[in-house]
């Protein structure tokens, strides 16, 4: 009898948890009903040159967009891998997030195709963007006649990273031009007993090695082909590239598939390796680390090809508060906004009406080519190819990390473009 | 009229729970089966039915047959997590039932992995299976290199071909304890008066153990099997938080994942069905087993 009374107890112990707990979440979405003075960004910004680019951008909303207030829906993860998936569900289940951060380009066409952004091209009329972007970057924004999103900045994403220190040891006085000369420093520097002096990390940071790679290979226009269809995957220069991109394998860290980027970046501030290739996001990065001691050159072969993504920010359907997000939105495209967020972050204004003053050496430097220079897409960022194709593309190299088979890659990238590209 | 008041009751009081289960286990099964049979392969919806012919690409026409290689995956952990965790457990619960002292604290060391999360355990492990050897080694890579074993250090989960098996040793850690505790109930389940009976009879330990004992256990060890299996066909958390989603440790409840959130629901929703369906080659011959115990009795 005691046994039961005291199991009664329990029950309704449980019952009244359960109750408050439904009560609790109940409340919880009703704060964020209409009316609301609120914007949700959501982003994959969390730490490093990333936060503060964050940061900047959020005290500039503040003085702009006074009586609004930012809530930081960042989820962190790298290159925002772990941010998509709950975007994705959020989508799904019609909880939208005020604004999200999202690569411009490719990738937002999945977002586009399932109507789950809204068109902002009158509003870019009103904030005068059309003239303020440089007119390639608006054609490549722009989808059947609509424009979906603000781009914040823009990465370059073919840019090797060197520790200066290693690279004058292994007595390397200029930097290599092509890809030959690249891997005859790199042997110099393994030659001073560093046994991997290229540190990459998993799948991800390989496909964009790969790519640098094509582009050396194939050149831009050829590039951009493989992205659009006009190129072919099994032709013999696709051959060529995966061979050399095996060849600088050999020179990279076996634990490769166990490190994310900034692991691998680790290994280049350590002294451990000598270079890596990355998004100029390392140069924030690295400041952030207080590393001063690096040095950078655009990856060999590349010459003035520009391999960029941006990452920019969209009205999603369903957004709480309309009126602040466009009032974010207009922020994010702003000067003051662009430069706010830019100069810490470590990346470059998309405007073209920018003043290199404002910005650290690095960024400077890649002003001056983004106006000059050939632009291509980036598909392990979502500006060349949609996500399914960057899964595809990643599981590909993830493969060919561990079994090294040409034939093997080849035939799968050309499968994944013959699956994902646009007829 | 007096049947329906014989029978009446039960099904009022029955019907909220069947009809839950009926919305949310059988009816989404079946949503999840009609997807799987659909072109829905972007988020602009379905065009038409195609018959089996996700489910044909899937073993025959998926890009570097990444379907089956997640499926050899699954089988590798699979087999050394079971082995694993029923041999731990079979081995604590026998020592335990031997009268040991302190029986109640190693019951709770044995126990208390089962407390921790498979996310949590996971961010542990994966520092622990550091790929490194040598002089950059970490984790217990660094630990076999401080005690001169270094013969044992490995490359744990980043081996192409094994690593799968070092995937399995957090769950086997995490569930030995579990195996153990029901084996332990399967022992003390035993009547004292077999065990005199046996004596009496002249039984060695041995005989005692492998002809009175052990059989009776046969029960527990098949239920232990089941829950083990099932789970370990399910095992998502664990290789995310250790590896991430990446090939080398691909199962297919990561894939379904990564599938998913390329919007091409109806692969998605073909490889769910595959993975029911082998869940189901383990439940239901069991179910169908205790179904049979229990009218005989």
């Amino acid at each position: 009898m005691r046994f039961t009374r005291r199991a009664a107890v329990a029950v309704i112990g449980v019952a009244a948890l359960l109750t408050a707990s439904a009560c609790g979440s109940s409340d919880d979405g009703g704060d964020g009903g209409s009316g609301s003075k609120k914007v949700e960004v959501f982003t994959w910004w969390a730490d490093g040159g990333e936060k503060a680019g964050l940061d900047g951008l959020v005290a500039q909303f503040g003085t702009s967009c006074a009586g609004q207030e930012f809530v930081n829906g960042a989820v962190a993860g790298g290159a925002g891998a772990n941010a998509k998936q709950v975007l994705a569900s959020r989508l799904q289940q019609n909880d939208p997030p005020d604004t999200f951060q999202a690569h411009a380009g490719a990738e937002l066409q999945d977002y586009i195709l399932a109507g789950q952004v809204q068109d902002i091209s009158a509003d870019y009329d009103t904030w005068g963007l059309k003239t303020a972007f440089p007119a390639g970057l608006i054609q490549n924004l722009t989808v059947d006649g609509k424009i979906y999103s603000v781009p914040a900045n823009i990465h370059r994403a073919n840019v090797v990273w060197s520790n200066k220190k290693v690279v004058a040891d292994a007595g390397i006085t200029s930097d290599p031009t092509d890809l030959a000369g690249f891997i005859a420093d790199l042997d110099k520097v393994k030659a001073k007993g560093i046994a991997a002096p290229l540190a990459i990390g998993k799948d991800w940071t390989q496909l964009m090695l790969f790519e640098s790679v094509l582009i050396t290979d194939l050149g831009a226009e050829k590039f951009t082909g493989l992205w659009k269809g006009t190129t072919p995957w099994d032709g013999a220069d696709v051959t060529k590239a995966i061979n050399d991109f095996k060849t600088l394998l050999t020179y990279t860290n076996k634990d490769r598939d166990a490190l994310d980027w900034t692991d691998a970046e680790k290994l280049v501030m350590d002294g451990k390796a000598a270079y890596q290739l990355m998004g100029d996001w390392e140069a924030a990065d690295l400041d952030a680390k207080k590393f001063a001691d690096y040095a950078w050159f655009t990856f060999p072969g590349n010459g003035t090809t520009f391999q960029w993504l941006a990452d920019s920010f969209v009205l999603p359907k369903g957004a709480k508060n309309v009126e602040g997000t466009k009032c974010w939105l207009k922020t994010v495209g702003s000067a003051d906004g662009q430069k706010a967020f830019n100069t810490k972050k470590g990346s470059i204004p998309a405007r073209t009406d920018a003043s290199p003053a404002d910005y650290p050496k690095y960024q400077q430097a890649a002003m001056a080519d983004w106006k000059s220079a050939t632009q291509v897409p980036s598909c392990a960022h979502g500006s060349a190819c949609s996500q399914g194709w960057q899964g595809a593309a990643n599981s590909a190299l993830g493969a060919f990390s561990t079994n090294q088979d040409v034939a093997g890659l080849q035939k799968a990238l050309a499968a994944a473009a013959a699956q994902f590209v646009k007829k | 009229m007096r049947r329906l008041r014989h029978w009446g009751p039960g099904l009022l009081l029955l019907s909220p729970s069947l009809i839950l289960l009926a919305v949310f286990v059988y009816g989404l099964i079946a949503w999840t089966t009609k997807v799987s049979l659909s072109d829905e392969h972007n988020a602009l919806g379905s065009k038409g039915f195609v018959g089996l012919e996700n489910y044909k690409n899937l073993f025959t026409n998926d890009i570097q047959d990444r379907f089956t290689h997640s499926l050899k995956n699954l089988l590798i952990f699979t087999v050394v997590f079971l082995v694993g965790a029923m041999f731990f457990g079979l081995l604590w619960a026998f020592l335990l039932e031997r009268g040991i002292k302190g029986e109640g604290f190693f019951r709770t060391v044995y126990l208390f992995p089962m407390a921790v999360s498979f996310i949590a355990s996971g961010v542990v492990w994966r520092w622990l299976m550091n790929p490194l050897k040598g002089d950059d080694a970490g984790g217990l890579n660094a630990v076999f290199g401080g005690l001169h074993l270094d013969f044992l250090q490995s490359t744990w989960w980043t081996n192409p071909n094994w690593g799968m098996a070092s995937m399995a040793m957090p769950a086997v850690w995490q569930l030995s304890g579990y195996v153990m505790a029901l084996f332990l109930a399967g022992f003390r389940g035993i009547p004292q008066e077999l065990r005199e009976a046996a004596a009496m009879d002249g039984a060695s330990t041995y005989r005692l153990y492998r002809n009175v004992i052990f059989p009776q256990l046969t029960p527990v060890a098949l239920s232990a099997l089941i829950i083990l299996g099932h789970m370990s066909m399910k095992m998502f958390d664990l290789i995310m938080s250790i590896s991430g989603p990446q090939w080398l440790t691909e199962v297919p409840a990561v894939y379904v994942w990564q599938t998913l959130l390329t919007s091409d629901y109806a692969k998605a929703a073909a490889i769910s069905i595959v993975l029911l369906l082998l869940v189901a080659v383990v439940i239901v011959p069991y179910l169908i087993y205790t179904n049979r115990v229990e009218k005989s009795r």
